[in-house]
């Protein structure tokens, strides 16, 4: 019997963490904007590729 | 050398628009403009060409370029103050609209603005606001260099009075935590209550008295947090002695609880607290699904979102930055080419071309004399002009017009829902049931009378129908949110379901707004006329000017001599060996004016009529067959600001029974619209500009068109994409749909009510049975009401 309670005890615990965990990330913004993350992560870290071009004249046709 | 490229169709490197006849060449890529080459250049010299890979073409068009010095305002203290979110010694936080953000590439590069500033510290955008917020160190940089940067990289902050007066809406997230710890709760007390429905070992026994007392104490948040949701709206509705639909479901919570309680305290039974979190859990889920928000779209706009923050005075022979409120009388406003006039004034100085279309729906610009008064709300166009101010901001005839108390009446609007009305016919049966089957168990059995009667409760309580309304409104939200018709909230379904009375506004509603097609009449015109009318044309900056150049396709590059532009009349000039003469028909023809209510523009070469250009509306495509299915189930009316010259064409359009009004100020659409509602009409009225904003509110829905996204559109309850307009007819059809589907959602719950009645008259209810019914419910419930919203989408042709 006592294992069962123990086991209730920690299984509630459990559940009372994800509980916790969810409304921590409600108040914390992460369901502010669901667009950007998603996307934000897939950017690579900042890696410049600079396009060095020989400074052309610029031909413009006007 | 441009004419290699005509053939080839060029598309901009940077903004992925056509770069017709001209494109420029720089870096092997190719740009339609200045603008868009310069801003390449910048993101190639400091290595963030990044920026093209991520999406295709991503830039913003530069054609349009934004004036210097537009962002001076941003060095005025009380501006920042009002813009500033936190500020330190070091550090300010400032958050910024841009409008023009719409893909990955957009973000990718905002969130790198410190590369392109080093005293930018960090940038964080949220894309669904549009918004990005940044920190900068204002010991180095400003938040006018801010800014222009952003500006300079085609994402232009949209700054408006709003800014200054308004704290922005925090999102309500207490539903969502009420949902969480409803669910938690929900989870644990069903899993605690498996063990007795399996059925228990006899030795176990005592374990059961775990399980229940933690069952009770996990309902305790359920019932005095989660459920509060429902307390509030019931206690409300009780206060104007109307019965509601939360407010059965309140007494059945209670009833719920209470013989939970006794039940498990008594040691006679294990309650229902399972049963009772459960619906509790799923209502909140269906009121989450129902207060679908839009973020990016704003349905309470006033005319503080369309004015700037701060304007440009002249004191003293300087020029200074001035905020809105602090506007004197008496003052000189200095207005730039495409601004906002803030207030009622009295031109001074420069050529005004004044485009009103915005408050009094006329879509050509007026041209203003010097002494003569321009009112706020107008848009400048051409070049700047100096304005004495004689009526303050607050003043102003369109301020004074958005703060009359008709604007602002929206009561009407609260009607109650028809879900109330058949909850409280149910709640009668319900409680007939209970009286009758207490009836009988008082002669029969006076002890089962208890369970009998909270039982009955308990089962019929309206949550089947809370759950129908609730998931049908959501999915019908997300549906028409879908094909870019945003509903304010979930009352409009039931509105717009109402309506039998359609009211269009004409320009930019049902017209595009600006005048793209010509047609011209008279003396064909030879190319070389043709080209000697470019030349003339070209001279003037007029809107009609700059159409002709563009529809007669050729360019003008002969000698002119004695260019003359008479404001309000139009322009002549000896053009080689002729004179041309282009404008009213009392300028071309010397003589006065017969009434034409067309916009017309007389063309005369040596003082003879040649032909005239009639400037004709774009409407809207789709816009016949819209009319044609309109026409047949509700009355038609149309109210334009403009001149009556498309009378007959609106006539034919929609159908010889409709009302064409014109010339029609704000407060004329208000009445009219006052009017049939006076005479029991549901009205629905659909405009864009703040000259409609009256009417709109005042209208039963009032349906805003966009012409995109980053459009403003003034308060209303609909907002709709104007490329979608001719899909209304379904889009109603889709509303009304609404109301069969609860109703057939509602049918099939009550089927599982009537099985828990059965048991619960008999006062035999076990919680087991309840455990199964409640779920079972609410499933077939979900199954229903988002199967039949897709079929009808579908049959409707929506997406």
């Amino acid at each position: 019997m006592s294992v069962i309670i123990v086991l209730l005890i920690a299984s509630i615990s459990v559940a009372a963490i994800f509980l916790f965990a969810f409304l921590w990330s409600v108040k914390n913004g992460q369901y502010k904007d669901e667009i950007s993350p998603p996307v934000r992560i897939l950017f690579d870290d900042a890696t410049p590729t600079v396009q060095q071009q020989p400074t052309e004249e610029k031909n413009t046709n006007e | 050398m441009a004419t290699e490229h005509t053939s080839i169709q060029t598309t901009c490197f940077h903004c992925g628009e056509d770069c017709g006849n001209h494109p420029i060449e720089a870096y092997d890529k190719h740009f339609c403009c200045e603008g868009c080459k310069s801003v390449y250049e910048i993101l190639n010299n400091t290595g963030m060409c990044d920026y093209y890979t991520i999406s295709q073409n991503p830039g913003n068009s530069q054609k349009i370029k934004v004036r210097e010095n537009k962002f001076a305002f941003l060095d005025d203290e009380s501006v920042q103050k009002a813009l500033t979110v936190f500020k330190d010694n070091n550090q300010t936080h400032v958050t910024f609209y841009l409008p023009h953000m719409h893909c990955s590439s957009c973000l990718w590069l905002i969130e790198n603005l410190h590369r392109l500033n080093k005293n930018i510290i960090s940038s964080k955008v949220n894309f669904s606001r549009k918004e990005a917020d940044i920190v900068f160190n204002h010991n180095h940089t400003s938040m006018r260099k801010v800014a222009e940067l952003l500006t300079s990289i085609g994402y232009e902050p949209y700054i408006s009075l709003q800014n200054l007066n308004q704290l922005k809406p925090r999102i309500n997230y207490s539903k969502i935590y009420k949902l969480g710890v409803a669910g938690f709760c929900f989870a644990n007390i069903m899993m605690l209550s498996f063990p007795e429905y399996l059925g228990i070992d006899d030795k176990d026994y005592n374990l059961t008295y775990w399980f229940r007392y933690l069952s009770l104490l996990l309902s305790l948040p359920v019932v005095f947090y989660s459920a509060t949701e429902f307390y509030n709206s019931a206690f409300k509705s009780l206060k104007h002695k109307y019965l509601n639909i939360d407010t059965p479901i309140v007494l059945a919570i209670w009833v719920t609880f209470i013989r939970s309680i006794i039940e498990i305290v008594t040691n006679t039974g294990s309650g229902y607290l399972d049963s009772m979190s459960g619906i509790v859990f799923f209502m909140l889920v269906g009121r989450i699904l129902q207060d679908k928000t839009y973020e990016q779209l704003n349905f309470d706009r006033d005319y503080t979102a369309y004015f700037p923050i701060a304007v440009s005075r002249i004191k003293n022979n300087k020029e200074e930055t001035v905020t809105l409120p602090n506007i004197q009388l008496n003052d000189t406003l200095l207005i730039h080419h495409s601004e906002l006039i803030p207030a009622d004034g009295i031109l001074t100085k420069g050529k005004a071309l004044i485009d009103y279309s915005f408050v009094t729906g006329e879509s050509m610009p007026v041209e203003i004399q010097m002494g003569e008064m321009i009112y706020a709300g107008g848009k400048q166009l051409g070049s700047n002009i100096e304005l004495l101010v004689i009526k303050e901001v607050a003043q102003s005839y369109l301020t004074k017009l958005w703060n009359r108390s008709a604007f602002k009446k929206k009561e009407h609007k609260n009607e109650h829902s028809f879900v109330d009305a058949l909850s409280r016919y149910f709640t009668y049966i319900v409680f007939a049931i209970a009286t009758i089957a207490a009836a009988y168990w008082q002669f029969h059995n006076p002890e089962k009378l208890w369970q009998a009667v909270t039982a009955v409760l308990i089962v019929a309580c309206p949550c089947a129908l809370l759950l129908s309304n609730t998931f049908t409104n959501g999915a019908i939200i997300r549906r028409l949110g879908r094909n870019n018709f945003y509903l304010r909230n979930a009352n409009t379904i039931e509105t717009i379901a109402k309506v039998n009375y359609i009211v269009f506004d004409k320009t930019g509603t049902l017209t595009t707004g600006r005048y793209d097609q010509i047609e011209y009449d008279g003396i064909p015109l030879s190319q070389t006329l043709k080209e000697k009318l470019a030349t003339l044309t070209a001279q003037s900056t007029h809107p009609l000017s700059k159409s002709i150049v563009q529809w007669l396709q050729v360019s003008g590059n002969r000698k002119i001599d004695g260019y003359k532009e008479i404001p309000g009349k139009g322009i002549e000039g000896m053009v080689e060996d002729e004179w041309l003469t282009i404008g009213t028909q009392e300028f071309v023809l010397k003589r006065k004016e017969v009434i034409d209510n067309t916009s017309t523009v007389y063309l005369g070469v040596e003082g003879k009529l040649v032909g005239k250009f009639i400037f004709k509306n774009a409407y809207r495509p789709g816009l016949r067959g819209l009319a044609k299915q309109l026409q047949k189930k509700y009355p038609l009316a149309v109210l334009s600001g403009d001149n009556a010259g498309e009378k007959n064409f609106l006539q034919s359009l929609l159908g010889f029974h409709s009302v064409t009004l014109f010339h029609q100020k704000p407060n004329d659409k208000l009445q009219f619209i006052e009017q049939l509602q006076n005479k029991g009409y549901t009205v629905m009225m659909i405009g864009d500009g703040l000259n409609d904003a009256g009417a709109l509110q005042q209208a039963n829905v009032g349906i805003a068109v966009s012409e995109n996204s980053n459009n403003f559109t003034p308060a209303s309850d609909v907002i709709i994409d104007a490329t979608q307009l001719h899909r209304l007819p379904a889009f109603i059809q889709l509303a009304k749909a609404n109301k069969k589907i609860i109703f057939i959602a509602f049918a099939v719950s009550i089927l599982y009510n009537i099985i828990g009645l059965y048991f619960a008259v008999q006062g035999v209810l076990s919680p087991l049975i309840a455990a199964v019914l409640m779920p079972a419910s609410t499933i077939s419930i979900v199954f229903i009401t988002y199967g039949l919203s897709n079929l009808y989408a579908k049959q409707l042709k929506l997406q």
